[in-house]
C-alpha cells in the first residue's frame, strides 16, 4: 500500500523506514554513483531528510520498501534553489502551490506496479493539496521509466557528463494519466483514497463525530 | 471590475501595522461569510503575535487555561506543512473534547480549515477559516476556495516576516531576468504558448516561471500579477 509519512513520523515504521534509505543507498550510490554518504548499515541519507520532508512511499506486503519519493515545499529550503539555480535561467522556484520532488527510488526488484503507485501517490498530493506542479531533481537515467509510466518530466536544464548528469525537471499530472496509473496498479481511486485519508486523519471515523455533533 | 480578492490582496500588500493585518482578518471573514479568519505567528525569536476574529473573551480565555499547549490544531499543524481540515484532527482525547466544547461555547464554530507556514530561522504560522456548518458545505466550500486560502494564507505571512525585519512596506519584488521577459511577453497580449516559444523554453517551464513570479509579487493570478508588475514599474511595454 501507498504510504504518505512525515519524516518525524518515520520512527513509527523501522521496517519500511531502513529498507527505504538502505535502497537509496543502493540506487543513488551502487547504481548511479551519485556522490553521496552512505553509513556503516549502508543507509543514504542527506541534509534534506532532516527538513522534515513528507515521504510518499510503496510498502510491500512484507512492511518493506518497494520504493519512494521525498517532497519539500519551495517556500522552505529546497534542493533546487540551494544547488541548481544555474540549471532553471536563474529563477529560483518558489511558491505555495509548487513542491519539490527529490529521492525518487525503486527498490532493486520492484516492479512496474511500483513505480505507478508513486506516479498516483504524486498525483493524489497535487488533487488534494492544491498543489499545481512539482519541481525534480533526478538523474537523467531515469527519463526513460518516467516516459514508459507517461508522466514525462519537463527538463529546464541539465548539468554534468556522463555518470555525473544530474537533471531538474517539472512533472504534472495531466487527467489521462489517472486512469492508466490506476490501471497499472489494479486499484481504483476509492483504494487509492482510503490509503491517503488513513495516512492525513488522525482520527477514526466514529471519532469525527465529535465535531460534528457540536 | 477588479476582483474583491485582488483588491483585498493589494490593501493586504500596503499594510504596515498589526492593525492593519487585523483588519485584513475582518474583511476577509466577510467576503467569505464565515465565522472567524485568524492568523497567527511565532517569531524567530518565538515571541507570539496574532491577528484575528475570534472574541476577546475567547481569546483571554485561551490564555488563561494555556490551551496553547494541548490546542490539537496547533499541535496538529505544527509538524507539517500540507493544510488541514480540522476533521482530520486527534481530538479523541478527554482534554480536547473538553477544550472543543468550550470553543464552541465561545463562538467558534465546530468546522475548520488551516494552513501551516514555515518561515526562515524557525519562524511559524497558522492560518484559520473557521466556520459552522454540515461537513458537506464546508467540503463544497473548502474545495472551492482551498487555492485562494493557501495564497492568502503565505500573503499574510510574507507581512509578518516583513514586520520582523522591519522592512518598507512594499519592497518591490526582484523578478529574474527570465522571469521579467515572461512577463513583459504576456503584458504583451502574447498567450502563454507563443510566450514559451518567443523564449524557447517548454509551455509547462514558462507556467513554473510565471508561478515564481505570481509568488514574489503576491498576486492572486496570472494577470494580477502582470497588473503589478506594470504598477510597480518592473516591466515598460
Amino acid at each position: 500500500m501507498l504510504r504518505y509519512i512525515y519524516g518525524v513520523d518515520l520512527h513509527k515504521f523501522p521496517r519500511l523506514r531502513d529498507t527505504m534509505f538502505r535502497d537509496r543507498a543502493i540506487q543513488f550510490h551502487d547504481r548511479l554513483g551519485w556522490e553521496v554518504s552512505v553509513n556503516d548499515k549502508g543507509e543514504e541519507r542527506d541534509q534534506y531528510d532532516a527538513l522534515n520532508p513528507l515521504y510518499v512511499i510503496w510498502e510491500r506486503a512484507d512492511g518493506t520498501h518497494g520504493g519512494s519519493m521525498r517532497f519539500l515545499p519551495t517556500t522552505g529550503r529546497t534542493m533546487v534553489n540551494e544547488h541548481f539555480l544555474h540549471l532553471t535561467d536563474g529563477v529560483r522556484i518558489e511558491s505555495p502551490l509548487i513542491w519539490e520532488c527529490t529521492r525518487f527510488c525503486l527498490a532493486p526488484d520492484a516492479g512496474r506496479e511500483v513505480s505507478a503507485a508513486l506516479v498516483l501517490g504524486a498525483g493524489e498530493v497535487m488533487a488534494q493539496f492544491a498543489i499545481e506542479h512539482f519541481v525534480a531533481v533526478f538523474d537523467p537515467r531515469m527519463e526513460r521509466i518516467y516516459r514508459l509510466l507517461g508522466v514525462e518530466p519537463d527538463v529546464i536544464g541539465t548539468a554534468g557528463e556522463g555518470r555525473d548528469k544530474i537533471a531538474v525537471g517539472l512533472w504534472e499530472m495531466k487527467p489521462e494519466a489517472w486512469p492508466r496509473t490506476l490501471r497499472r496498479l489494479g486499484i481504483s481511486r476509492e483504494t487509492s483514497l482510503e490509503w491517503f485519508n488513513a495516512a492525513f486523519s488522525a482520527a477514526a471515523p466514529e471519532k469525527k463525530s465529535i465535531l460534528e455533533a457540536a | 471590475m477588479k476582483d474583491v480578492l485582488e483588491s483585498f490582496l493589494d490593501r493586504l500588500q500596503r499594510a504596515t501595522t498589526l492593525e492593519h493585518l487585523q483588519l485584513a482578518t475582518e474583511e476577509l471573514r466577510d467576503h467569505y461569510g464565515v465565522s472567524h479568519v485568524v492568523y497567527h505567528w511565532v517569531n524567530s525569536v518565538g515571541e507570539r503575535y496574532g491577528a484575528g476574529t475570534y472574541s476577546t473573551d475567547w481569546v483571554d480565555r485561551y490564555l488563561e487555561c494555556d490551551y496553547l499547549r494541548m490546542d490539537p490544531v496547533i499541535l496538529g499543524c505544527f509538524q507539517r506543512f500540507h493544510p488541514i481540515d480540522w476533521k482530520q484532527l486527534d481530538w479523541s482525547s478527554k482534554s480536547a473534547r473538553a477544550f472543543f466544547a468550550d470553543a464552541v461555547a465561545h463562538g467558534v464554530g465546530n468546522q475548520g480549515f488551516s494552513v501551516p507556514i514555515h518561515g526562515p530561522k524557525g519562524q511559524f504560522a497558522l492560518f484559520t477559516v473557521n466556520n459552522s456548518c454540515t461537513d458537506t458545505e464546508w467540503e463544497r466550500f473548502i474545495e472551492a476556495n482551498k487555492r485562494d486560502l493557501i495564497l492568502i494564507a503565505h500573503d499574510f505571512n510574507r507581512k509578518a516576516l516583513e514586520f520582523e525585519r522591519g522592512a518598507d512596506p512594499a519592497p518591490t519584488a526582484a523578478l529574474s531576468p527570465r522571469e521579467l521577459s515572461a512577463m513583459t511577453l504576456l503584458a504583451k497580449g502574447l498567450s502563454r504558448a507563443q510566450a514559451a516559444d518567443e523564449l524557447q523554453i517548454s509551455e509547462h517551464t514558462l507556467r513554473v516561471y510565471i508561478e515564481a513570479a505570481r509568488h514574489k509579487l503576491g498576486a492572486l493570478n496570472t494577470t494580477h500579477a502582470v497588473a503589478r508588475a506594470l504598477s510597480a514599474g518592473l516591466i515598460v511595454l
